[in-house]
């Protein structure tokens, strides 16, 4: 296999800009591509907002050397679209280190974008600090330990920080504290209120070798059972798995930067490769989803951006 | 004074005179490398006085803490190409892992 070239690599990054599109059809996900007269349909139902994740800004191989430029095409295409959502949620490893000048590049592209913005930290975004560089940039609405909620849309928002205080072998943790929280924040809800959880680690164990789960998940699981529309976004995988379960619908968003293998598929959870230049646009990308009233039936469908 | 096996077949290999101008209180080291998401080895064996440097050769960020309560040694998270050292002056098992990827797990035994 040749290696990429330089252009071949940025002709592909248009197409990280380009996503799914997401619709709350009776209270699930559905996804459609950007572009097609269903996205459309879609959003022009009122409420839309996007999930972006894993920008890893400070993050270069020879491979994916160019992430600032890949996600700042992904806003911009979000920004631009004629469904230009009311709200992006990020979901994480905004930064690849923590460093003042990632997080420099983050408030230009993600600031700069014009689109409201809201995020949760990643591991990547707490390294030595907990997270207070993080939390001090883009905590909005959020205290010390990193979690907030907020209601947009006839949506209840809940961001929650699992990266912090891991432990060996473990998985990603919420704590009690915020769980704590949690059951503040639910308790005397409308359960026909549709419900938005978004966290950097999958809130569902996908493959716990590699430590793609938390810990104490199940305890938010079932704060969260009497809902009748749960939507759990999450990131830190690179790529997209989902399920629903109940009410519950999880979904896991492709980064900005660069994909990671499918679970257990590859000795480490490291970046993809030997990845062909023609299948960058495959996976690398956002996700967008929009609120729809009525009472269609649930379902779920997943499309990838290319082939 | 005892050396770990690495150091002891250099020191075997080398002429005698190499040997008589090593100091004799020298602490010997080895060397843990950080690699697709593990450390190697992920069974380290060395004398009490050792000091251990660990190097990240990986894409990723990753970090050394010590699994025991109080933390016996903690580093800062190194990126690629960075490295942290730590010596072991007690015998003991000394367990560690990436507070980052906490499933990157390993240990010291020090005799």
């Amino acid at each position: 296999m040749d290696e990429p070239t330089r252009r071949d690599t940025l002709e592909c990054m248009l197409w990280a800009g380009t996503g799914l599109l997401w619709s709350v059809v009776g209270g699930v996900p559905r996804a459609s591509l950007i572009g097609t007269a269903e996205a459309a349909t879609a959003a022009a139902a009122g409420f839309t907002f996007a999930q972006v994740s894993d920008s890893h800004l400070g993050f270069a191989t020879p491979l994916y050397n160019d992430v600032a430029g890949t996600t700042a095409e992904a806003l911009r295409a979000l920004g631009s679209s004629t469904q230009r959502p009311s709200l992006v949620l990020h979901t994480g490893d905004v930064t690849h280190l923590s460093k003042a000048a990632e997080f420099d590049a983050a408030q230009q592209i993600f600031g700069g974008s014009g689109l409201e913005m809201r995020y949760v930290p990643g591991e990547h975004d707490v390294i030595d600090d907990d997270g207070r560089a993080f939390l001090e940039r883009f905590g909005r609405g959020a205290g010390p330990g990193g979690w907030s909620s907020f209601d947009a849309g006839g949506i209840h928002f809940i961001g929650l920080n699992n990266v912090v205080n891991l432990q060996a072998g473990g998985l990603g943790q919420i704590g009690a504290a915020q769980l704590a929280f949690l059951e503040a924040d639910l308790r005397g809800r409308s359960a026909s209120q549709p419900i938005v959880v978004f966290a950097h680690i999958p809130l569902w164990t996908i493959h716990a070798p590699w430590g793609w789960g938390t810990e104490d998940s199940e305890q938010a699981m079932r704060l969260l059972a009497r809902f009748g529309s749960v939507t759990v976004l999450n990131g830190h995988i690179h790529q997209i798995i989902q399920k629903v379960e109940g009410h519950v619908a999880f979904h896991t968003a492709r980064s900005t930067a660069f994909p990671q293998p499918a679970p257990g598929s590859a000795p480490s959870p490291g970046p993809i490769r030997n990845l062909p230049a023609d299948r960058l646009r495959s996976v690398l990308g956002v996700t967008r989803v929009s609120r729809v009233e009525g009472n269609r039936p649930l379902a779920i469908i997943d499309t990838p951006l290319g082939a | 004074m005892s050396l770990p096996p690495m150091r002891r077949r250099e020191l075997f290999a080398g002429a005698a005179l190499t040997l008589a101008v090593i100091p004799a209180a020298r602490a010997a080291t080895a060397r843990i490398v950080i690699d697709d998401y593990a450390f190697q080895p992920m069974e380290l064996r060395i004398a009490a006085g050792t000091a251990v440097t660990w190097e990240n050769r990986d894409s990723s960020p990753h970090n050394v803490v010590s699994s025991a309560t109080p933390r016996v040694f903690r580093s800062r998270t190194m990126g690629t190409g960075e490295g942290f050292s730590f010596t072991f002056a007690e015998p003991g098992t000394y367990r560690y892992f990436c507070s980052l990827h906490p499933h990157m797990q390993a240990v010291v035994m020090v005799t």
